[in-house]
């Protein structure tokens, strides 16, 4: 039947929706290259006009936190101080 | 070794506790390997299943009748291609390649919904797959935007969302070919008569055959069973049919007050089970089509697929050369 | 408009259309047949675009010709010495490689057609067309372009099929910027660029991205015609049998 074949990279690839919002994961392709990734990325994630700019990034190339980890890189929830609510201000001070 | 079984059992109740709580599980939380295993087969099957099903409505591109179809069909089509891939990269979040699930598909060892193993003879039956298949699909995945795994959920999100125009166009096929000629009528009639039953089936087995509905129903990758989405997808489209004065083939079809807990519902006639068997297991009319269809399409590819390798590989070289 | 004027853009948007509907035809064939899923989207998406342009252009041309009803009446019921297309368009698709050289061509000649009509055109309508097709098309050309470096520069039997690819078509290419009675008028007035000017362009380009590829581009000379005047290669009557198979069989019916 087929051979054995090699895959091909995986691209995770983020859309910019407008100016002034920021790119956006939506998803991934497989492409051997970036010159193809970008256009897979286009043809896939951007048929109906989703969008004004597009990154590629290899899935390979991203670094992320550990998962088993969670609660030591996120543990500085208990930081109230860094809330505006923690501070009190008279209400006749109005917004702040 | 038991601190080691503590620790996994400790795990699976935080797990449980998440779905419990309707949390979502992401890609590297732990899991059982059970609950991957299932999401593995199931985001499998329903991939395989958009990319052959390009092939029985792909059949009519070239013999659309007209532009606004053709490009409706095309755009479709187009579509499937879309959410094949988007499902697959959601597998592969679960550890299982692309590579991986292409071959279980060529081979033959993996399976997709028999619904596309029926042949599309003529223009009706494209809308006839819009509105019956597409319209049972739906019913489907719209609970799975809530499934537990999120990536399956975000890509299903999505999906559901670029879906919404695919059962509307093959409903107004039926309704255009319903209002037109003798010849025409009688086109969507039969193409109904055939599609009915098949896609009655696309739930899968009754509740009390299914294998793995208690497990999905539990860990929410599955939301309603096979028999409830199937009760809903009946009541929903009689009416339809109705509308458009097409009759569904089944003659045992009568409403029925008890039905969906005394609300009411469509009680219908008894399903043929030993068909659905038979196209499972590789004897429908069109199987052996669709997979030499796609086992021709990737080995007709090789060369693409190896140049496009090699010259990345070159590429790459130069580039490392350069610095 | 006056009526040699009229005769003159009709013929001119049929040629156009024509060109677009039968290679959107041909494009479309490969949905579900890709070498990858990647492709597979990519295909209908370009033939998506093709057979749009072709229905937005028929839409001027009924509006123009009184003997056809729609769009419709244009794209599938006239006979086959009355569809205007060059021949490269309506061959069969050949290998991947043979597809994307195809496109390849065809659209780069297309995006400086589109270009240069939105610098100049005298039929207005058309003239805004170009300003969305040119886009398209200019997408269409970097996709194919892609494909063509990557092909001839992979493997060695990529690259050989690609050369049998240019040698398959290069009797087909001059037809693209051949010039009749037709293209000298309405150059003259303004309605159509110049070819030639074209041709020039599109030949840089070309040579640009074949020298990537390590392909050679052959001398372009005007081989196999007919297309603009209806004089068509046999395939064309197999492409006819699909694209017009329900309007024919069921006439006069709504859809």
């Amino acid at each position: 039947m087929t051979k054995e074949e090699k895959e091909t990279c995986l691209w995770e690839v983020f859309i910019q929706p407008k100016n002034g919002l920021s790119h956006r994961h939506c998803g991934s392709v497989h492409a051997s290259d970036r010159e193809l990734a970008i256009l897979s990325a286009r043809n896939v994630y951007a048929r109906r006009g989703e969008g004004q700019s597009i990154w590629v990034v290899k899935s390979t190339d991203i670094v992320s936190s550990d998962p088993d980890k969670k609660d030591e890189v996120f543990s500085s929830d208990d930081k109230i101080y860094r809330h505006p609510t923690f501070y009190d201000v008279p209400d006749d001070v109005g917004h702040m | 070794m038991t601190t080691e079984l503590q620790k996994t059992g400790s795990l699976i109740k935080e797990f449980e506790a998440k779905i419990d709580q309707d949390e979502k599980i992401e890609p590297k939380d732990f899991m059982p390997e059970a609950y991957r295993k299932t999401l593995i087969r199931q985001i499998g099957q329903h991939a395989h299943s958009e990319v052959v099903g390009m092939l029985p409505e792909g059949n009519w591109i070239t013999r659309a009748p007209t532009l606004k179809r053709k490009l409706s069909l095309l755009a479709k089509v187009q579509d499937e291609a879309g959410h094949g891939l988007y499902l697959y990269c959601a597998a592969e979040t679960l550890g299982k390649s692309r590579m991986d699930m292409t071959q279980e598909l060529l081979s033959g060892k993996a399976k997709y919904s028999s619904i596309f193993n029926y042949p599309t003879p003529t223009w009706a039956d494209i809308g006839a797959i819009g509105w019956l298949v597409d319209g049972a699909a739906i019913m489907n995945q719209i609970p799975l935007c809530r499934c537990s795994y999120g990536p399956y959920a975000r890509a299903m999100i999505r999906i559901c969302k670029e879906e919404s125009f695919h059962q509307r166009q093959g409903y107004e096929i039926m309704l255009t070919l319903a209002k037109g000629t003798e010849a025409q009528k009688d086109m969507a009639q039969r193409a109904l008569n055939r599609w009915w039953w098949p896609s009655v089936m696309m739930f899968g087995p009754s509740d009390a055959d299914s294998t793995n509905t208690e497990d999905s129903v539990r860990w929410k990758i599955k939301r309603y069973t096979n028999d409830e989405l199937r009760q809903k997808f009946v009541d929903a489209i009689v009416p339809q049919a109705k509308k458009i004065g097409l009759t569904i083939p089944d003659r045992d079809l009568k409403w029925d007050k008890k039905r969906n807990k005394g609300t009411g519902g469509y009680a219908y006639g008894k399903i043929d089970w030993d068909e659905f068997w038979r196209v499972i297991k590789g004897d429908g009319p069109m199987n052996n089509e669709r997979l030499a269809a796609k086992q021709r399409a990737w080995n007709e590819g090789t060369w693409v697929r190896d140049a496009a390798r090699e010259h990345a590989l070159k590429k790459q070289a130069a580039l490392q050369a350069a610095e | 408009m006056r009526k040699k004027m009229t005769d003159m853009v009709f013929e001119g948007l049929l040629r156009l259309a024509d060109d677009n509907l039968i290679l959107g035809h041909r494009t479309s064939e490969w949905c579900g047949h890709a070498p990858t899923l990647e492709e597979d989207l990519a295909l209908p998406n370009i033939a998506l675009d093709l057979i749009g342009h072709a229905q937005a252009l028929y839409i001027l041309a009924c509006e123009l010709n009184p003997k056809y009803a729609n769009e419709d009446a244009l794209a599938f019921l006239r006979l086959e010495h009355e569809y205007k297309n060059v021949l490269l368009v309506e061959q069969e698709n050949g290998h991947f490689g043979n597809t994307v050289l195809r496109l390849f061509y065809f659209s780069t000649f297309m995006k400086y057609f589109w270009e240069a009509l939105k610098e100049q055109c005298c039929f207005e309508k058309l003239k805004k067309f170009s300003e969305k097709a040119v886009l398209e098309t200019s997408y269409h050309s970097q996709y194919s372009s892609q494909w063509v470096i990557t092909l001839g520069d992979g493997t060695e039997e990529s690259n050989r099929k690609m050369s049998d690819a240019i040698i398959n078509l290069e009797p087909f290419v001059g037809e693209l910027f051949s010039e009749d009675n037709f293209t000298r008028e309405s150059f003259q007035k303004d309605f159509f660029p110049e070819l030639g000017l074209i041709c020039e362009k599109w030949k840089a380009e070309v040579q640009s991205v074949f020298t990537k590829a390590n392909l050679d581009l052959p001398n372009i000379t005007l081989k196999k015609r007919g297309g603009r005047n209806g004089e068509h290669t046999e395939v064309f009557g197999y492409l006819l049998s699909d694209l017009q198979y329900m309007q024919r069989t069921f006439p006069n019916s709504s859809w």
